[in-house]
């Protein structure tokens, strides 16, 4: 079986977000760029599955700039077999997203499609459903444990409160939630061999596919600041401070 | 215009989001519905005829919506989404869960948990795990909304709209297999009123339970942990607050031993109150607490412990 992982190269979770002066974004220059967490862990899923000879091929396929090109390599270091870049200097919604990936999952075919539940940028927490809706394949979102047997798979799911147990057809769309593995680190040699690894170059042209935003930015601001409050002396003194504050 | 409110419910009990979610929704419109997707929902149905300004309840029920199956609850909104511009969902992880799928079928952007409703058309919503806010504009015709429940009041109950019953919905290739819900004592840790975190300072496990669950349990409070105390092993993944976690906003959050690492403080930074006990007084916890403690835990958690039984709690 092929599995298709999608990634996104997004700022690095422990950066400290700056929103621009000129409040039309966010400040990405000269910041530390990572693979979003979530993606992380939906590759390593998929090296597992291939270790346990339940996946044939991984197929790491990312779209935005130029250099999320080194966000596929780190994929591949860690077990991914090949790449595809869909090149767009635009920052596409997860609408256009979703289109472009089912147009690159037509062409590949993969039996499965395991990516992040939500990139940490956006939040959207979207395109995994979208897809999985343009797709007419099932979904089964923020999986912490997953079991391929045959033409169907087993998802344990997060739910507020608990958790739920699906069953679906294959080909299906699962997003992973942070409690189904703990990505590895890539190895030197792994890292070296990815260098060799193949990466296919597109364009969203190539596609055909209309990635026009539906939602205009107005603008990006800082959520109010806290304040530092007052330091207090005893546990006796907090509680009546929380008290005052009716808050117990 | 006329808005369609997804209810949050567990087939027998009506949840607070959808109080909330009307709040936003009646900020839209003042015709406002609600939708109950479950099985043998009667009960939640009733309970959503008695919000306030809401026009009329529809029933929807199969065993796939009893169970909320994506596929299903997606349909079945879809079934519905004709007679309305705008569809308001709960952003819970039940209503994340679909709301995307009714508006890739739609064809339009899904503008996921808003905080902030600035006209019929544009809308606030926290990116980067809440360190920062973004405002958009949506040019789609019909909208596609997810509303962070904490964001917005609950409306008043008094109303009493009329139930009409809407036709069900079925997911031929997913199929639901169990559920477990967690049975504990302690409220949810994404809807708990106050929440007690600790940190790597606790060293271990067994000091992790012994320090914070007394004292959660004293206050009612949900646990929760710092992404450094899970990393450690010393509480499970779903207790992590943080960018990689749960993103909370209690009324109450107590960060016991917790540094303040800026993914950390992503996912608290919005409770009303924040309380920081640390034996580094220059933590950068302290930066976003409104009552600081610098003390060792060890003995200001014992010492907390007392002064709550002294003030009855």
């Amino acid at each position: 079986m092929k599995v298709l992982v999608p990634v996104k190269r997004v700022i690095d979770y422990n950066v400290k977000v700056r929103v621009k002066a000129d409040q039309t974004g966010v400040d990405l220059a000269n910041v530390k760029m990572s693979m979003n967490p979530f993606c992380e862990i939906a590759v390593e899923e998929a090296v597992r599955l291939k270790e346990k000879g339940m996946a044939t091929e991984i197929v790491i396929v990312s779209i935005g700039p130029a250099q999320a090109q080194e966000t596929i390599r780190t994929a591949l270091a860690m077990g991914g077999d090949r790449g595809v870049l869909v090149t767009t200097d635009s920052d596409p919604e997860p609408l256009a997203v979703a289109k472009l990936l089912a147009a690159v999952i037509g062409e590949e075919q993969p039996g499965l499609v395991l990516m992040g539940k939500q990139a940490i940028d956006g939040d959207n927490n979207a395109v995994g459903q979208m897809l999985s809706a343009l797709l007419g394949w099932p979904q089964a979102t923020y999986a912490s444990a997953l079991e391929v047997s045959g033409a169907t798979a087993k998802v344990t799911r997060e739910v507020d409160g608990g958790l739920q147990v699906l069953d679906v057809d294959l080909p299906a769309v699962i997003t992973a939630d942070l409690r189904l593995n703990e990505p590895r680190y890539a190895s030197l040699p792994n890292i070296m061999k990815a260098k060799k690894k193949e990466i296919v170059s597109k364009t969203v042209a190539d596609y055909g596919v209309d990635i026009a935003p539906r939602l205009k930015v107005l603008k990006v601001t800082e959520p109010a600041k806290r304040s530092a409050g007052i330091k207090v002396e005893t546990a006796a003194d907090l509680v009546s401070k929380l008290n005052t504050a009716g808050v117990l | 215009m006329a808005v369609l409110v997804v209810a949050d419910n567990d087939n027998a009990h009506l949840r607070d989001g959808t109080h909330k979610t009307v709040t936003a929704a009646l900020k839209l419109s003042g015709d406002v519905d609600v939708l109950v997707l479950g099985h043998g929902a009667k009960a939640v149905a009733d309970a959503a005829a008695k919000i306030s300004g809401v026009r009329k309840v529809l029933l929807a029920d199969s065993a796939a919506l009893g169970h909320g199956v994506a596929e299903a609850q997606a349909d079945a909104v879809l079934a519905l989404a004709g007679h309305y511009d705008a569809i308001l969902v709960p952003a819970t992880s039940g209503g994340k869960n679909f709301a995307p799928r009714v508006a890739a079928k739609l064809d339009v952007a899904p503008i996921s948990e808003i905080v902030e409703v600035v006209s019929a058309d544009t809308f606030v919503r926290p990116i980067y795990a809440g360190n920062a806010l973004e405002t958009v504009q949506s040019s789609d015709a019909k909208k596609v909304i997810t509303v962070r429940p904490t964001a917005f009041a609950a409306a008043e109950e008094g109303g009493s709209a009329p139930v009409e019953t809407t036709s069900g919905a079925d997911a031929d290739k997913t199929r639901f297999v169990s559920e477990e819900m967690v049975k504990s004592d302690r409220p949810e840790l994404a809807a708990a009123k106050i929440v007690v975190s600790g940190g790597r300072a606790m060293g271990s496990a067994e000091e992790f339970q012994k320090v914070i669950e007394p004292l959660a349990d004293k206050l009612g409070a949900a646990v929760g942990a710092s992404r450094a105390a899970v990393d450690a092993g010393y509480a499970p993944n779903d207790y992590q607050v943080g960018q990689t976690g749960k993103v909370v906003a209690p009324a109450l959050y107590i960060a016991i031993g917790i540094s303040g690492a800026i993914q950390h403080l992503a996912g608290m930074k919005d409770s009303k109150i924040i309380v920081a006990i640390n034996k580094d007084s220059d933590a950068p916890i302290f930066q976003v607490a409104d009552f600081g403690l610098v003390a060792d835990y060890k003995s200001a958690v014992p010492e907390l412990m007392d002064a709550l039984a002294a003030a009855g709690k």
